[in-house]
C-alpha cells in the first residue's frame, strides 16, 4: 500500500499535458525588472546604482534584514532605473530595471555542462554559500533557504524530504527537471542532506508519475542507499509540507509549528536543482523553470528563462499571443496560483506556470445555499469546518472562528473545490484570517 | 480582447453542483417508484405525480410572490420532496387530493418557512407526511394490499388490509409473511416503503456517486436490527429482528431520509450517532407507543438534536 | 371541598401566591442597584450601536458618561448636538460644542473615469478584494465598489450607485459615526466637517502614484499638479507624494481650486463653485502645468 496523508483531501483533474515538452531555453528579453522582495520576508536593498554596468550573476540586491535573501542580476547590461514596479497583482513593489546588453556572465561561474559530483564543504559553508547565492524555495512560499538549513540550537534534523509530489494539476516542471536533470538533483540532495547531517533523505513523487519516479530512482541507486525515492499514492494536497511530513514520516506539524519542529525538513525538487548548481557550479538563482499550458493553447511549453523577464514576453515568445477566449492566466497551478492582473509584470524566483484558462472555464459558478452536505469537511486536509469558518466570518465572529482554529488553514482550496453549491468558502476563510492576524497582532501590542 | 478574471484560488472546481445531487437522488428514487406502480397500479402513479406537481408549485409561487428571490424549481429538491412524500403515503385514491395538503406543509412550513433549501431544519417531506398522519389518522392508515404477482394487474382499492406492523400491534404476529417475502415488497404499506430491493439499488447508487456514506443508513438499519432481536429474545416484542428491519419504512426512512443531506449530520462521527439514535427511536416507538410504525418521528425527532450532533462531533483536527 | 373546580382554583392560587413570595425575596435579595440615570441617558441616545463613540454599544456610552459626570471627551457622533444637549441636560452640564460632521467618498473612479481593466470574481467584500490585487479599475488605491461600507453603515446613509459603482452619502441620513472610515480598507471614506450651507470642497482621490501613472488608469485622479494649493488663499491645501489633501478645517469652500484641477479631481458639494475672472489668472496657472508636463509621460506605464 502506497503512502498519503492521513486526512481529507481531493481529486482534481491532472491536465498534465506538458508532460512531453522538452525544457526550452527562453532568449534574454531586451529589458528586465528585477523586483527586490522574490522571497518571504523584507525586501533587498539595492546595493548598484543607475547608470552601473551589471554582469550576469551579480549581486545587485543584498540581504541586509534577518529573514531576506540576496538577488543577482539575471542579466548583463546597464541599470535604467531603480523605482518601484506594479507586480502581477498590481501592487508596488521596489525593483531594478536593467537595459540587457550582450550576455556577459561572471567569471567565477561555472558555465561547463560538466557535472561536478564532489562537495568537501562544511555545513556551515553549504548554508553560508546558499545564503550568498540567493538561494530560496520554489514550491510556492520562496522561503530563504539559509535559513530553513540552518537548524536552531535545541532542535534535530531528522528527516530531509524532498518534495517531487507535483500535486497542482497542469504543472509540469519538476516532472521535466526531474527526467532532465535528475543526476544534479540527487547531488544537491546529498549536498542538503550532509549540511543537516541526517543519514537520508525522502524524495516524495506521486505514483502518477511513474517515469520520474524510474529514473530518480535508477540515479538515487549510485548514492549507497543515503537517497529514498518514496512513491506515494495521488492526492491533493500531498505536496503541501505538512501534509508531506505526515506521508513519509507519519509524523504531524503542531498549529503553529515549523516542521524542524517535528524533525523535518522538506524543500522542493526544483530548489536541490537550484542548490547544486549554486554549490557546485556558483551559479545564484537567476533562472527558473516553468511551465506554459492551457487546454486551448496550440503548443505546451517548458522553459528554462532568467528572472524578470515579463509574463507577457514568455506569453508572446511561447505562444504568440493568448488564445481569443482566455479568462484566466494564473501563476501557479490551478488550486493554489495567482490570477494575475497585470501580464506585463516581471517574473519572480518562485514563479512556476503561466497556466491560460479558458472563459468557460475560468468564471466561477452561481453561488447557491449550503446544503450542509459536509464534503468541505470531509475534504479538509488538515481537519477543519470549512462551512462553519464561511458563516462565523460573514457575521463578524471572526475570534470565534479563531477558536476553531482557523489559522491552521493552509489555503489548498479542497473546501470551494468540493463544494456543491459553490460558496466561496476560501475568499471567506482568508478573509477571516486577515482579520484573526489582525486581531492577534492588535493583542500583542 | 476580454478583460481577464481576477479571483482568490482555487482556479478549478469539481463537477459536483447542488442540482445534480438532487436530480442523482431523484435517480435513485425511480427503483422504488417502479416497484410501486408495479404493485399499486394507478394510483401509485398519479399520486406521485401529484405530489411533485404540488412541491414543485408550491415552491415557486412561494419564491416567486412571498420570498421574492429567483427560483429555485430547477434544482431538483421539490421533486426529490415529492417523490419522497408520495412515498411516504397509502396508496388510495383518496391521497391524490390530501397529498396536496401534504405538499403545501412540507413546502411551505417544512421547508421554506425557514428560507428554502439547506436552511431547514427537519426533512420537509416527513413533516408533510406527519401533518397528514395526524390530521388524517384514517386515510392514512388504509393501506391497499398490492396486487398479488410481481408487475400485476393494474386494479386497486379491490382489498384493503392492515401493513405487517399494524397486523403486529393488533396482535397478529402469526399472519406476518416471510421475510422473504418482505423483502420482495409482498406486503401492504406506503407506496415507497414495500420493495427492499428497490430501495437498495437506489442506496447503492448514492453509494458509488457519494451522495451518502454507509455511516447512517448501516448504523440505522443495524442499531433498530439489534434492538428488536433483544427485545425478541426477552420476550419483550413477538417482532423477529428481520421482520422489524424490512417492515414498516426502516428501508426507505434509512436510505433516503433519514440520509437527508440538509437534515443530517455531517462529521461521519455524528452520524453514527444520528443513525443509532434513529434506530433505537424507532424501534422504541414500535414497540411501546400507540402507533404501530415510528420512522417518520424517530427521523424528526434526530433531526431536531442535529444541530447539537454537528457542534459536538466535528472532525478530528490534523494538527494539535 | 367536593367541587373539583373549585379544587383546582384553591390549588393554582395557593401555589401562584406561594411562588410570587419566593420571587419577591429573591428578587430583593440579587437586587443590582444602578443608577437610574443610565437608563435615562440609554433612552436619549440613539440606539443604534454603531460604536461610533470607540464604545462597545449605547449603554456602554451611557455608563461611560455617568462614570465620568461630564460629557469632557465623550461625543456621540451619531446622535450629534441634538442628543449632546439632552444628555448634557440630565448630566447638568454643559454640551461641548463640536462641528457637525459627514463621511465624504475620496475616489471619483466611476465606471466611466476609471474603466474596469480586470473582472472580479471573487468574494463580495472590499478588505478580500484588496487584499488579493489592486483591483478592477487598475488604480491600487480607489474605490473596489463591494460595499464593505455600505455594509456597516447602521443608518442606511451610505448605498452603492449602480451606475457608478462608487458608494453614495445620503447626507440626511449620515451621523459622522465614523463605521465606514474604519470600514473601507483603502481608508477611501473621510470625516469632513459638513460646512457653511453644507458646502464643503474636497479631493475625491487618495492615489499616490505619480501622475502619467495614475492618469492611465482613472480619468480622475489627482495628478499632483500643485495648482489648487497655488490658488489657494487660505493655504489649505498641501500636496504630498503626488496628491492634494485639503484641511477642512482651514478651507473656506470658496471653490477656486476647484475651477483650477485639470483632471476633475477636486469635487464641490452642495454649490457650483463661481467662474474664475476671465484672462487675467490664466497665464499663471498655465505655467504650472507646464512645469509638470514634461515629466508625466517619462513615467513608465508599469
Amino acid at each position: 500500500m502506497l503512502k498519503t496523508f492521513a486526512m481529507g483531501g481531493v481529486h482534481p483533474e491532472e491536465n498534465k499535458i506538458s508532460t512531453n515538452a522538452v525544457i526550452e531555453y527562453m532568449p534574454v528579453p531586451a529589458q528586465v525588472s528585477v523586483l527586490m522582495n522574490q522571497h518571504l520576508g523584507a525586501p533587498a536593498t539595492p546595493i548598484v546604482a543607475v547608470g552601473d554596468k551589471v554582469k550576469v550573476g551579480q549581486l545587485i540586491g543584498e540581504a541586509q534584514a534577518f529573514m531576506c535573501a540576496n538577488v543577482h542580476s539575471p542579466v548583463s547590461g546597464t541599470v535604467k532605473k531603480i523605482e518601484p514596479v506594479r507586480d502581477a497583482f498590481g501592487l508596488w513593489k521596489p525593483a531594478v530595471i536593467i537595459d540587457v546588453e550582450g550576455d556577459e556572465w561572471m567569471e567565477t561561474i561555472d558555465r561547463t555542462p560538466d557535472i561536478k559530483r564532489e562537495c568537501t564543504l562544511e555545513p556551515a559553508q553549504i548554508v553560508a554559500k546558499l545564503k550568498e547565492m540567493g538561494i530560496v524555495g520554489l514550491g510556492g512560499a520562496t522561503f530563504p533557504a539559509h535559513i530553513k538549513y540552518s537548524v536552531p540550537e535545541g532542535k534535530k534534523a531528522e528527516y530531509l524530504i524532498i518534495n517531487a509530489v507535483e500535486c497542482e494539476p497542469y504543472l509540469t516542471s519538476d516532472h521535466r527537471v526531474m527526467l532532465e536533470h535528475a543526476e544534479e538533483i540527487c547531488i544537491g540532495i546529498d549536498i542538503l542532506r550532509r549540511s543537516l547531517n541526517v543519514p537520508h533523505a525522502y524524495i516524495g513523487i506521486e505514483n502518477n508519475k511513474p517515469e520520474p519516479i524510474a529514473h530518480m530512482k535508477e540515479v538515487a541507486a549510485k548514492f549507497d542507499g543515503r537517497l529514498i525515492v518514496e512513491p506515494l499514492k495521488v492526492k491533493y494536497p500531498q505536496g503541501a509540507e505538512k501534509q508531506l511530513i505526515n506521508a513519509i514520516t507519519g509524523r504531524r506539524v503542531p498549529s503553529g509549528k515549523l516542521p524542524i519542529d517535528v524533525g523535518c525538513v522538506v524543500s522542493n525538487v526544483g530548489t536541490t536543482f537550484a542548490v547544486y548548481e549554486a554549490i557546485q557550479k556558483n551559479k545564484p538563482l537567476i533562472e527558473n523553470i516553468l511551465t506554459v499550458t492551457g487546454k486551448k493553447l496550440a503548443s505546451q511549453h517548458n522553459y528554462q528563462c532568467r528572472i524578470g523577464i515579463t509574463y507577457a514576453d514568455i506569453i508572446k515568445h511561447s505562444i504568440g499571443e493568448l488564445p481569443e477566449n482566455t479568462g484566466k492566466v494564473i501563476s501557479g497551478g490551478p488550486m493554489m496560483g495567482k490570477a494575475m492582473s497585470n501580464l506585463d509584470a516581471p517574473t519572480v524566483k518562485g514563479a512556476s506556470s503561466v497556466l491560460v484558462i479558458d472563459q468557460s472555464e475560468a468564471v466561477r459558478a452561481q453561488e447557491t445555499n449550503c446544503i450542509r452536505c459536509g464534503k468541505c469537511m470531509n475534504a479538509c486536509p488538515m481537519g477543519l469546518e470549512p462551512y462553519l469558518f464561511s458563516a462565523l466570518v460573514k457575521n463578524g465572529r471572526i475570534e470565534e472562528a479563531g477558536k476553531h482554529n482557523i489559522l491552521d488553514c493552509i489555503e489548498c482550496g479542497c473546501c470551494f473545490f468540493s463544494c456543491p453549491a459553490n460558496k466561496p468558502l476560501l475568499d471567506e476563510i482568508r478573509l477571516g484570517k486577515n482579520k484573526m492576524r489582525a486581531i492577534l497582532a492588535a493583542k500583542k501590542k | 480582447m476580454k478583460l481577464l478574471n481576477v479571483s482568490g484560488s482555487p482556479h478549478v472546481h469539481s463537477d459536483e453542483s447542488t442540482k445534480k445531487i438532487m436530480w442523482r437522488v431523484n435517480l435513485a428514487l425511480v427503483p422504488t417508484l417502479l416497484v410501486a406502480i408495479s404493485y399499486f397500479g394507478l394510483n401509485a402513479l398519479l399520486i406521485s405525480l401529484v405530489s411533485v406537481a404540488a412541491c414543485v408549485l408550491f415552491q415557486w409561487l412561494i419564491e416567486k410572490f412571498i420570498m421574492k428571490v429567483p427560483t429555485t424549481i430547477c434544482d431538483g429538491s421539490a421533486v426529490v420532496t415529492g417523490l419522497l412524500l408520495a412515498f411516504n403515503v397509502p396508496a388510495t385514491c383518496e391521497m391524490v387530493w390530501l397529498v396536496i395538503i401534504g405538499a403545501l406543509v412540507a413546502m411551505a412550513i417544512g421547508k421554506m418557512s425557514f428560507g428554502g433549501l439547506g436552511k431547514n431544519p427537519f426533512n420537509p417531506a416527513l413533516v408533510g407526511r406527519v401533518f397528514l398522519l395526524i390530521s388524517f389518522p384514517v386515510q392514512m392508515t388504509t393501506w391497499p394490499r398490492p396486487a398479488a404477482k410481481m408487475f400485476g394487474s393494474f386494479i386497486t382499492d379491490t382489498t384493503t388490509g392492515a401493513t405487517p406492523l399494524g397486523l403486529i400491534k393488533e396482535g397478529g404476529a402469526e399472519a406476518l409473511p416471510q421475510a422473504w417475502e418482505l423483502f420482495l415488497g409482498h406486503m401492504g404499506g406506503s407506496l415507497g416503503e414495500v420493495s427492499a430491493v428497490a430501495i437498495l439499488i437506489g442506496a447503492i447508487y448514492l453509494l458509488c456517486r457519494r451522495i451518502i456514506s454507509w455511516h447512517i443508513p448501516v448504523t440505522f438499519i443495524g442499531t433498530a436490527f439489534i434492538f428488536s432481536w433483544i427485545l425478541n429474545i426477552t420476550g419483550v416484542s413477538p417482532v423477529g429482528p428481520l421482520t422489524a428491519i424490512l417492515t414498516g419504512g426502516i428501508m426507505l426512512g434509512a436510505c433516503f431520509m433519514a440520509t437527508d443531506m440538509v437534515t443530517s449530520p455531517m462529521a461521519k462521527s455524528g452520524q453514527l450517532l444520528f443513525g443509532f439514535g434513529c434506530g433505537l427511536l424507532t424501534i422504541i416507538i414500535r414497540t411501546w407507543c400507540s402507533y404501530p410504525e415510528g420512522v417518520s418521528f424517530a427521523i424528526l425527532l434526530m433531526n431536531a438534536v442535529t444541530p447539537l450532533i454537528n457542534r459536538g462531533f466535528t472532525p478530528k483536527r490534523f494538527a494539535k | 371541598m367536593s367541587n373539583p373546580i373549585l379544587l383546582a382554583v384553591l390549588v393554582l392560587g395557593v401555589t401562584g401566591a406561594i411562588f410570587a413570595v419566593v420571587l419577591y425575596f429573591v428578587a430583593q435579595k440579587f437586587k443590582v442597584e444602578e443608577d437610574p440615570l443610565i437608563d435615562e441617558i440609554a433612552d436619549v441616545l440613539p440606539g443604534a450601536n454603531c460604536g461610533g463613540c470607540g464604545k462597545a454599544g449605547c449603554r456602554a456610552m451611557a455608563e461611560a458618561f455617568v462614570k465620568q459626570g461630564n460629557m469632557e471627551g465623550l461625543s456621540c457622533p451619531a446622535g450629534g448636538p441634538a442628543v449632546a444637549e439632552k444628555v448634557a441636560a440630565l448630566l447638568g452640564c454643559v454640551a461641548e460644542a463640536s462641528d457637525p460632521m459627514v463621511a465624504v467618498v475620496r475616489c471619483n473612479g466611476s465606471c466611466s473615469n476609471a474603466p474596469a481593466k480586470t473582472n472580479y470574481d471573487g468574494l463580495k467584500d472590499c478588505a478580500y478584494a484588496h487584499s488579493l490585487y489592486q483591483g478592477e479599475s487598475g488604480c491600487a488605491f480607489g474605490c473596489l465598489g463591494l460595499g464593505n461600507c455600505a455594509k456597516v453603515c447602521q443608518f442606511g446613509a451610505l448605498s452603492i450607485d449602480p451606475e457608478t459603482g462608487l458608494p453614495v452619502v445620503d447626507e440626511e441620513k449620515c451621523t459622522a459615526c465614523g463605521a465606514c472610515t474604519k470600514a473601507c480598507p483603502r481608508a477611501i471614506i473621510e470625516l469632513r466637517k459638513k460646512g457653511m450651507k453644507n458646502r464643503r470642497v474636497f479631493v475625491a482621490c487618495r492615489n499616490t502614484e505619480k501622475g502619467g501613472v495614475a492618469k492611465k488608469n482613472c480619468a480622475a485622479a489627482c495628478i499632483g499638479c500643485g495648482k489648487c494649493a497655488k490658488v489657494c488663499k487660505k493655504e489649505a491645501i498641501t500636496i504630498e507624494k503626488n496628491l492634494s489633501y485639503i484641511d477642512f478645517t482651514k478651507c473656506v469652500a470658496c471653490g477656486l481650486c476647484v475651477n483650477e484641477c485639470p483632471t476633475g479631481a477636486i469635487q464641490a458639494a452642495n454649490f457650483t463653485p463661481v467662474k474664475p475672472k476671465p484672462k487675467t489668472e490664466a497665464p499663471a496657472a498655465s505655467d504650472a502645468p507646464a512645469a509638470e508636463a514634461p515629466k508625466a509621460p517619462e513615467t513608465p506605464a508599469n
